[in-house]
């Protein structure tokens, strides 16, 4: 009686994660799906859901009208960039602040964090003519570098606690081992902080590639990434459905593909911590 | 060689004096337990010798040159950590002959010894596997052969046992101290578990408040203990302390009897007179906890079995000979 009940409930809870999983994903599922429509299917009420004239055209029109390559390259230059540049500060600073912390450790963090409460529009016009004065809008090392600022915080918040979770005694025991401080690097810490590396890198990636405030306000054409992409085909001669959600799929493709094969790390990643 | 002398070692962190001035001499293949409460400052002064704690004043011989500007790898000493601390992402060969890699023995050289420091330790199975794979005792066996395949002047060991189980616990400490004795290499011991510090110890060093309290052979501490502290820390039950008018019939502010030199009498006229107020009965010894009135709660220990139960009334009689008296200070008073 008591595995029956139980084999029920894991049914029904089963069938509802995938509702709800479903229902999160429905909107990607529709923007493909709207991608291989024509332009007047894509937004006829009732909307059809399977059974209608499937076509390529979109894409080839979408390629035609802008080099999606391009824009593709730009993304993940600006997206790998700022990543890159983000852990290269970050590894340190959180290798610090997580082995030798001070008094004011805690609140450098919290300021840190604090810094992603404010709306980013909100320094839009001082940023914006910094770079104007600069010479770095519409350029890819402006978009870098405004990017790893802007995830350098929690970049810095998520290898914190991973390291943190990296005991103490098994650093002191590589150094009562005879190990340098290089060789406990290489041969201790590094393999056992890679997990976290991997998943840090990954969610930054995934942040930056998505990341469509700064690069649409900060870019036009030569360093525009897939965001200003998409964003071209919603303004100026009206809503193009089938169109922008060919744009949109091919955006987002890359990286649905790459956060696919490495779900399990950015689990990981996202759960550090919260449960032992 | 492994002779290690303490003098004057000072610790302290920002204004709090964690080791405020110890001094002591081990003398080489001795097996010496460093014990006292949570807080007594064991698990530093054995940091300090380690070497992964600055001294803040003092020094520290080891074969007596001072080592204390000595980086941990220098001083030729290997630690057993508390949590075990191996290296998860390597096999247990790799856990063990860590060591030796990093001095730059020829690889040959290495697994010779790690084969060899497995064999003693029964972990050659083991040898490929991660220490995930292993249980605890098995874990913490390639900690004791990560420490003893480098061949160190001195084992230092932070309360190694107390992550296992009570019945591993026993066969691991005598396990250790059985080894111990077969390399005759010096080892300190840090334990809070006084048991544990009277059946291993040669000398035990009895912490308290970052003070040495006293340092002697565990019979030593048992029969003559130094103060207050060390007499009721040593001693399992806990040794009877009597204030007021028994105590200064013997000229002290304070007298110490140990439960089993307490002889139980049901009816006896002489002696301290109390209610049982538990009786333990465990078949090899009974431990009686009495109400004794102004004296306050007593305990006693029968070798044996002997069918008292709660609320009876006995009477305690202290062995004369056995009676350690403590003047008003707590240090104890001799002759």
């Amino acid at each position: 009686m008591a595995r029956m009940a139980t084999t029920r409930r894991v049914a029904i809870s089963t069938a509802t994660a995938w509702l709800f999983g479903f229902l999160i994903f429905f909107p990607i599922l529709w923007m493909g799906l709207a991608s291989f429509k024509t332009e007047l299917e894509a937004f006829a009420v009732p909307p059809s859901f399977l059974f209608f004239h499937w076509t390529t055209e979109n894409y080839a029109t979408v390629q035609e009208r802008s080099d999606y390559l391009h824009h593709a390259i730009n993304s993940i230059i600006i997206a790998g960039g700022s990543t890159l540049i983000a852990l290269l500060i970050a590894i340190p600073a959180a290798w610090s602040m997580a082995f030798s912390p001070t008094k004011r450790t805690k609140d450098i963090l919290l300021w840190m964090l604090s810094t992603k409460m404010m709306p980013p529009v909100g320094v839009l016009v001082p940023i914006y003519l910094i770079y104007k004065s600069f010479g770095l809008l519409d350029s890819r090392i402006g978009l870098v570098f405004i990017l790893c600022l802007g995830n350098l915080p929690i970049v810095i918040w998520m290898l914190f606690t991973y390291f943190k979770e990296i005991p103490r005694d098994i650093l002191e025991a590589a150094r009562m081992d005879g190990a340098t401080i290089g060789r406990e690097l290489v041969y201790v810490l590094t393999p056992m902080a890679i997990p976290g590396l991997a998943s840090t890198l990954l969610l930054n990636l995934i942040l930056a590639w998505n990341e469509a405030f700064w690069t649409l306000n900060l870019s036009t054409s030569s360093a525009a990434p897939l965001t200003t992409f998409i964003a071209s085909y919603s303004s100026p001669e009206g809503l193009f459905w089938a169109k922008l959600s060919a744009a949109s799929t091919l955006a987002i493709a890359p990286i649905l593909v790459l956060g696919w094969f490495s779900q399990k790390q950015l689990v990981r990643g996202l759960t550090f911590g919260a449960v032992k | 060689m492994g002779q290690i002398t303490l003098q004057g070692v000072q610790k302290s962190f920002g204004p709090v004096h964690i080791i405020k001035g110890a001094d002591l001499d081990i003398a080489d293949g001795s097996f010496v337990v460093f014990v006292g409460p949570s807080g007594c400052g064991k698990t530093t002064l054995l940091r300090l010798i380690a070497g992964l704690e600055d001294v803040s004043g003092g020094k520290i011989l080891i074969d007596g040159k001072n080592v204390v500007d000595t980086p941990p790898a220098k001083r030729g000493l290997s630690m057993v950590f508390q949590s075990y601390a191996l290296y998860p992402h390597m096999s247990v060969r790799g856990n063990i002959g860590f060591g030796l890699k990093m001095v730059g023995l020829p690889r040959g050289e290495i697994n010779r010894k790690v084969e060899a420091a497995a064999a003693t330790l029964n972990l050659t199975p083991y040898l490929d596997r991660k220490p995930r794979e292993l249980s605890g005792g098995q874990r913490q066996r390639v900690a004791i052969g990560r420490a003893i395949v480098r061949e160190p002047k001195a084992f230092l060991f932070d309360e190694p046992l107390s992550n296992l189980d009570a019945a591993l616990r026993v066969q691991m400490r005598i396990e250790v101290t059985r080894l111990q004795k077969q390399l005759g290499t010096t080892a300190i011991y840090v334990t809070h578990d006084q048991v544990e510090a009277m059946t291993m110890a040669d000398k035990i060093v009895v912490l308290n408040g970052g003070k040495i309290e006293q340092y002697g052979s565990p019979l030593e501490l048992y029969e003559r203990p130094a103060n207050l502290f060390v007499a009721g820390f040593i001693g399992s039950p806990k040794m009877n302390f009597v204030t007021g008018e028994p105590a200064f019939q013997k000229g002290a502010a304070t007298i110490g009897v140990r439960p089993e030199h307490l002889k139980i009498e049901r009816d006896g006229a002489d002696g301290w007179q109390g209610t049982i107020a538990v009786a333990e009965h465990l078949g090899s010894d009974t431990f009686l906890y009495v109400d004794a009135g102004r004296l306050g709660m007593l305990t006693a220990r029968y070798i044996g079995e002997l069918s008292l139960h709660a609320g009876d009334r006995v009477s305690l009689v202290p062995d004369p000979a056995r009676i350690h008296r403590f003047d008003e200070s707590g240090n104890a008073l001799r002759g």
